[in-house]
């Protein structure tokens, strides 16, 4: 293993019955960078945090956290963990869950200080079954964060979340990285990963099909995306042969095109009365949607 | 893991170790939110807090007592027999439904995932069943010190409240069992299962027709039943309905407790199994 790579999985094949989750994946998480792990459902995404975590062993390939294997607990000692589905002792109160977590590491942060970081403070005394969904998601970033972990595995961190509040953890989470914690962020909001990752990997049939930064991924994609008011019809449109995709909502037109200049040169030409015409480099979605579609097709 | 002073006096920004202090005052944290959760689930403690205290009033002290005209050897049988009663359903239940749902909520695999001490889970809900248990046997102990008329010595009263509530355990390792193999709906069912079975087969409420009274040896219940007896020198509900006056004699103490200590053994290695592979 790399000493700059906390977590890696080399070559890693785990087969669920008939279903090949992983097919011979590679993936490291480097110091001190966001990565964010994307992939439709069914990528294989949960299956890569779950061997890195030490919940699964591969059946191909090795799994190391900090150089060792991850069913080790003093690897896991340096490793926070929030994952979606988890829910906690209903009957414990908030403060009580984030002290009884942070027993489990060495040198934890003062429990009032990870309250107030995480805006839980008011939550202390409440019992876990009695928050909302958003509070429960701050109570669940409390523990991830209070072992003062190098590496943080978040899965879906801000579903649920209202926008001050997700705010505030996009906030923290660039605060963590700042100061030299390194974090894997599976979500379905590419906006999150487009605002915070160093280092995106889209995984598409348990194999990565691309990994870079957020730009790197956009330069994978020629595609541009154009935005118009238009009497054209989806139809005539997507005829075109540099269009790519095509949608229409309430007279606003959106195309992905191949060739952006061909595309607008045609439709300008074809009505006279387009309007509010937009033109842009393709998002992460984009790029997203058409990495795996290739993958599929 | 076995932490090194250095770890303990400069916490780590790269090493991993877990000062003593600190690991044992993580199993002590697990074990009393363990008990604390279990304390404030009114579905659970009301129920086995509550009913073996009320059962023994009502049946073991008022109904048996009067249809025995006050025996004191009846009535101390029935005081072992409502201990064992007593500490079997916070171990089966406790550990059936909760691990059950745990498993279910994906609290279990957070925990795993999580740098938990190795075996800490269980530990503090074994501790919270031995709690559980204490509870019970104080308040079954003050009954039948107070209303029950129990001639037994103290030292009695410790021996059967220790066997008793270390008793517990081989119920927590049947619940176990059934809980890392059930989904939590059917978790209670399932435990009812084995719980009623054991309770009634057991020969702790009545004696069995002798012709099937070797069904009692499968049960568990049974042999905790038989150590609690022998230390109070009391025969058994079978031996009083046959008329024995003397201490039981359904065996000796060290296959008693061989049988207990074989149930928890291989129910918990059975369990463990199943969690580390399956989770």
């Amino acid at each position: 293993m790399s000493d700059h790579h906390l977590a890696e999985l080399s070559g890693v094949s785990k087969r669920f019955g008939k279903t090949l989750a992983l097919d011979g994946l590679d993936l490291h998480v480097r110091c001190g960078e966001l990565l964010a792990l994307l992939g439709p459902n069914g990528a294989g995404k949960s299956t890569a945090i779950s061997l890195l975590l030490g919940l699964l062993e591969p059946d191909a390939g090795s799994a190391r956290l900090f150089g060792q294997s991850p069913r080790q607990v003093a690897a896991r000692r340096q490793v926070g963990v929030m994952m979606q589905e988890a829910t906690l002792a209903s009957e414990l109160r908030v403060r009580e869950q984030i002290e009884l977590v942070a027993s489990y590491y060495p040198d934890p942060l003062a429990i009032d200080e990870v309250m107030q970081v995480t805006q839980t403070t008011p939550l202390a005394d409440r019992p876990y079954g009695k928050l909302s969904g958003g509070q429960k998601r701050q109570a669940q970033f409390a523990i991830a964060i209070c072992g003062r972990p190098r590496l943080l595995f978040l899965d879906e961190p801000t579903a649920g979340l209202d926008l001050p509040a997700r705010e505030m953890m996009w906030t923290l989470l660039c605060r963590l990285v700042k100061q030299g914690s390194s974090i894997v962020l599976t979500t379905h909001y590419l906006e999150e990963a487009e605002a915070l990752a160093d280092r995106v990997v889209v995984l598409a049939k348990g194999r990565t099909i691309a990994s870079g930064t957020v730009n790197d991924m956009r330069a994978l994609v020629v595609c541009r995306r154009i935005e118009c008011h238009t009497s054209l019809t989806t139809k005539e449109v997507a005829g075109w042969p540099e269009v790519k995709s095509v949608r229409s909502e309430e007279q606003r037109m959106s195309i992905t095109a191949s060739d952006a200049e061909t595309v607008v040169r045609r439709l300008l030409a074809a009505d006279a009365h387009l309007a509010q015409l937009e033109v842009r480099r393709a998002g992460l979605a984009e790029a997203f949607t058409q990495l795996t579609q290739e993958k599929e097709s | 893991m076995i932490a090194t002073s250095q770890n303990a006096q400069s916490p780590p920004s790269d090493g991993t170790g877990m000062p003593p202090g600190r690991l044992w005052r993580a199993y002590l944290a697990e074990a009393r939110c363990e008990c604390f959760r279990a304390l404030r689930a009114p579905a659970f403690a009301i129920p086995f807090l509550a009913l073996p205290i009320a059962l023994y009033l009502f049946i073991g002290i008022y109904l048996v007592g009067s249809m025995s005209h006050g025996d004191p050897k009846t009535a101390i049988t029935m005081f072992v027999n409502f201990g064992v009663f007593g500490v079997m359903g916070p171990g089966m239940f406790g550990f059936g439904i909760f691990v059950a749902t745990e498993r279910e909520q994906g609290l279990l695999r957070l925990k795993r995932a999580l740098p938990m001490p190795a075996g800490s889970y269980l530990l503090a809900k074994m501790m919270m069943a031995v709690v559980f248990a204490g509870i019970i046997m104080v308040m079954l102990i003050a009954a039948a010190v107070a209303l029950g008329g129990l001639r037994l010595s103290v030292a009695q009263f410790v021996t059967i409240f220790v066997i008793d509530i270390l008793g517990a355990l081989p119920f927590c390792a049947v619940g176990l069992f059934i809980g890392t193999r059930t989904s939590a709906k059917a978790a209670p069912a399932f435990v009812n299962l084995a719980y009623l079975p054991m309770m009634y087969l057991g020969g702790l409420f009545f004696p069995l027709p002798r012709s099937i009274q070797f069904i009692e040896r499968a049960s568990p219940a049974f042999h905790l039943d038989q150590l609690g007896l022998l230390a109070s020198g009391t025969p058994s509900l079978d031996q009083l309905a046959l008329g024995v006056a003397g201490a039981s004699s359904q065996g000796t103490p060290f296959t008693h407790v061989a049988v207990l200590a074989g149930v928890t053994l291989v129910f918990t290695l059975l369990a463990i199994r199943r969690l580390s592979r399956v989770g």
